[in-house]
């Protein structure tokens, strides 16, 4: 029996297929997949969260992509628009637009013109913004005095509540936003076909507006884009410099630990700070103007600033030296090497971080506020220096609106924001990937 | 002098074997030091290290691991200045010119000292883009034409020429690694210097590859003064008319590579040569 011993020796010592050998190679596997389900768990709740954000953001939202317009056939007519014959900018501008829709408002929904509460019924119908509609299109083109077009023209915004089925018809009509005959008249219009919803341009046409239906992001679009300019104007070549300095020329001393440091501290710092140093310094001490682009883009150039050095240098550190020795090697200098062969190869990285950069300065809401972009801008500007929003800062103002159509516009205007911060992250993926090399 | 390196002999006598090397007869001598230290902060990596290494010869410095043949190899085109904390002590001459001279321009010595590194390393640019780089800063060539030239001779040189005429513009990180070798020295040709320094160019190369690059190192001792840094006995046996034995930071013994190999006068150099230690 000498060969039993033999293998009572070698389970004892632990041989693979041992008792204690199978059972440790059993607890092992059970490990793993635990870690794997907790993984897996942890990845569905997030999903699941990004779901809830999403459909609730696009359900509340899209209606705020449509308009409620009505279809009629509006006689620029010369007598209303310009009795004493004068057709110069200025008469124009003062001319009796509201007559002009609203004549043809009666005749569409054959209200009774004569009769005064069926007049100021029917008023309540159009938008107060089509004044401004017709005047524009009559301004561009003169040609439409004395001649009769069909015009979608915006109605009211308790119609396109109506429309979209925000306003409950079984509430007593006291204390409803639109009265029996506005119902029927409505209801009438729609089977018609001379009213329904229209794709709504004036969301990235109109500037601020105290009516929903006229309320557009123009102002916000344009103020966010004149921030964006500043920032990636000023914060990346200042960043990227900076950057490169700290990397490749600066000698390694407690000064430059101390400015590292320092650096990522700025990171951390919260943006509302930055707000109240931009308030401090661009406002009161240089002057600059309140509530403009240009201000708001310094600010929150100082913002993305660390974001930009520390994306760069991490990008300029990944480049093997042996690229910078090969290029010293054959008698480049310092600044050759780094400009020639480094920068090149680190470029995908610095253009990646610095685009994270940017898509955090867009959706930054907090400095803005303390240096006056939180304002009623109904005019888009032309220049930085004009007032202007900026589109998260929108947002929030839409978002402390009672009216139905505010709310809508709350969640559109996050939609548009989302767009934004996606197109720019998917630049920054296709950059990456369009320029990475490998070595 | 401080108490650190007062402790040790402050010279350390380097034996000639023989006496004097039939190389240095033959070859005017091309780099010369004089007591040359290196200090990484406060750690002594060389110790004052007399030698003279000749013109048109292959130069091998052999010696076990941490032994400062790389440092000092790297001593030589003044790779060392890009180590902030390394200080370089003594005096380098290159045909009788100091240069560690303040006067001396160190992108124009690393002009004339080209160094092929342990790892090849081509640019991540095309196989003509990596070749025409160190001409094009220095304004070697006058118009395209002058250039397709430098590059064509420089890969002659280096042998790899036929085997990439038909793709210059494709990446040279495509290449093998034999090959990638064979460019970066063609690379450090394509400058015209006097001397390549190379820092175990073979180390990372299979055996058929590294035969290659010997051959190609045994035809480039015609024109330039070449330094190679190895690990392989071998390989110093094969390719160098002179040895240095390097250890612990001091230059042991130095003399013709046979002499060395066959008839070594000091213990160390004897004991590393028959594999003892190493």
């Amino acid at each position: 029996m000498a060969d039993v011993t033999a293998d009572t020796s070698r389970t004892r010592t632990g041989s693979w297929n041992s008792d204690q050998a199978r059972a440790r190679t059993r607890k092992r596997y059970a490990a793993e997949r635990r870690f794997r389900m907790y993984g897996i768990g942890a990845l569905c709740f997030a999903l699941a969260f990004l779901l809830i954000l999403f459909t609730t953001i696009i359900g509340t939202g899209w209606t705020a992509f449509l308009q409620s317009k009505f279809l009629l056939n509006v006689t620029f007519a010369e007598d209303v628009i310009a009795p004493d014959g004068k057709r110069d900018e200025q008469a124009l501008r003062l001319a009796n637009w509201d007559k002009i829709a609203r004549t043809a408002l009666y005749q569409a929904i054959g209200a009774d013109e004569a009769n005064r509460k069926q007049r100021k019924d029917a008023n309540e119908l159009l938008s107060r913004g089509i004044d401004v509609q017709l005047r524009d299109m009559v301004l561009a083109d003169p040609g439409l005095i004395g001649q009769t077009r069909p015009v979608w023209l915006l109605a009211h915004g308790n119609v396109d509540a109506l429309l979209k089925g925000a306003i409950d018809r079984d509430i007593p009509e006291a204390r409803r936003q639109l009265n029996d005959q506005q119902l029927a008249w409505v209801d009438a219009a729609v089977e018609k076909g001379i009213l329904s919803k229209k794709f709504n341009s004036g969301l990235f046409t109109f500037g601020a507006s105290s009516q929903p239906e006229t309320a557009g992001l123009l102002v916000a679009i344009v103020g966010s884009f004149f921030m964006m300019l500043t920032v990636a104007l000023l914060a990346v070549p200042i960043g990227v410099a900076a950057a490169i300095y700290l990397e490749e020329f600066a000698p390694k001393n407690r000064w430059t630990d101390l400015i590292e440091v320092n650096i990522n501290n700025l990171a951390a710092v919260p943006s509302i700070v930055f707000g109240l140093l931009g308030l401090a310094v661009f406002i009161n001490f240089m002057g600059l103007p309140r509530s403009a682009s240009l201000v708001g883009g310094l600010v929150l150039t100082l913002m993305t600033l660390p974001t930009v050095i520390i994306a760069s240098r991490a990008a300029l550190t990944a480049v093997p030296p042996s690229i910078r020795e090969g290029a010293l090697g054959v008698g480049a200098s310092k600044m050759q090497a780094v400009f020639h062969h480094v920068l090149p190869l680190a470029l995908p990285g610095i253009m990646t971080g610095t685009i994270i950069g940017l898509v955090q300065a867009l959706g930054e809401t907090a400095p803005l506020l303390m240096i006056g972009l939180v304002a009623f801008v109904v005019d888009v500007p032309s220049t930085p220096l004009e007032p202007a929003t900026a589109l998260p800062v929108q947002i929030y103002m839409w978002a402390s609106s009672a009216e139905r159509g505010f709310v809508e516009r709350t969640a559109g205007a996050t939609i548009v924001l989302l767009g934004f911060l996606f197109i720019m992250n998917a630049l920054a993926v296709f950059l990456r990937r369009r320029f990475e090399r490998r070595w | 002098m401080d108490a650190a390196v007062a402790e040790k002999p402050t010279r350390f006598e380097t034996v000639m074997t023989p006496a004097e090397p039939v190389i240095m007869k033959e070859r005017k001598p091309k780099i010369v030091t004089e007591g040359v230290t290196v200090h990484y902060g406060d750690k002594q990596a060389i110790y004052p290290l007399d030698i003279e290494i000749p013109d048109r010869a292959v130069s091998a410095f052999i010696g076990p691991s941490g032994c400062g043949k790389s440092t000092f190899l790297r001593c030589i085109n003044r790779m060392n200045d890009t180590i902030p904390t390394a200080r370089v002590g003594g005096r380098i001459t290159i045909d009788g010119e100091d240069i560690y001279d303040p006067a001396l321009d160190v992108v124009q010595l690393r002009a004339r000292v080209g160094m092929v590194f342990q790892k090849p390393n081509p640019f991540p640019k095309s196989i003509f883009d990596n070749i025409a780089y160190g001409p094009r800063i220095h304004g070697l060539a006058r118009n395209k034409t002058d250039l397709e030239e430098i590059v064509e001779n420089s890969l002659k040189r280096a042998g790899l020429f036929e085997e990439v005429k038909d793709r210059l513009q494709s990446p040279g990180t495509g290449l093998s690694g034999g090959q990638q070798q064979r460019l970066c020295i063609a690379r450090a040709i394509a400058v015209n210097p006097d001397v390549i320094l190379m820092d175990e160019p073979c180390s990372a190369l299979d055996p058929i590859a590294t035969a290659r690059i010997e051959e190609l190192i045994d035809e480039l001792r015609e024109n330039y003064c070449i330094i190679i840094v190895t690990h392989s006995m071998q390989q110093a046996a094969r390719v160098s008319q002179l040895t240095a034995f390097f250890h612990l930071g001091t230059l042991v013994e130095v003399g013709d590579t046979e002499a060395i190999f066959t008839n070594p006068q000091e213990r160390r150099t004897q004991d590393y040569i028959m594999g003892r230690f190493g």
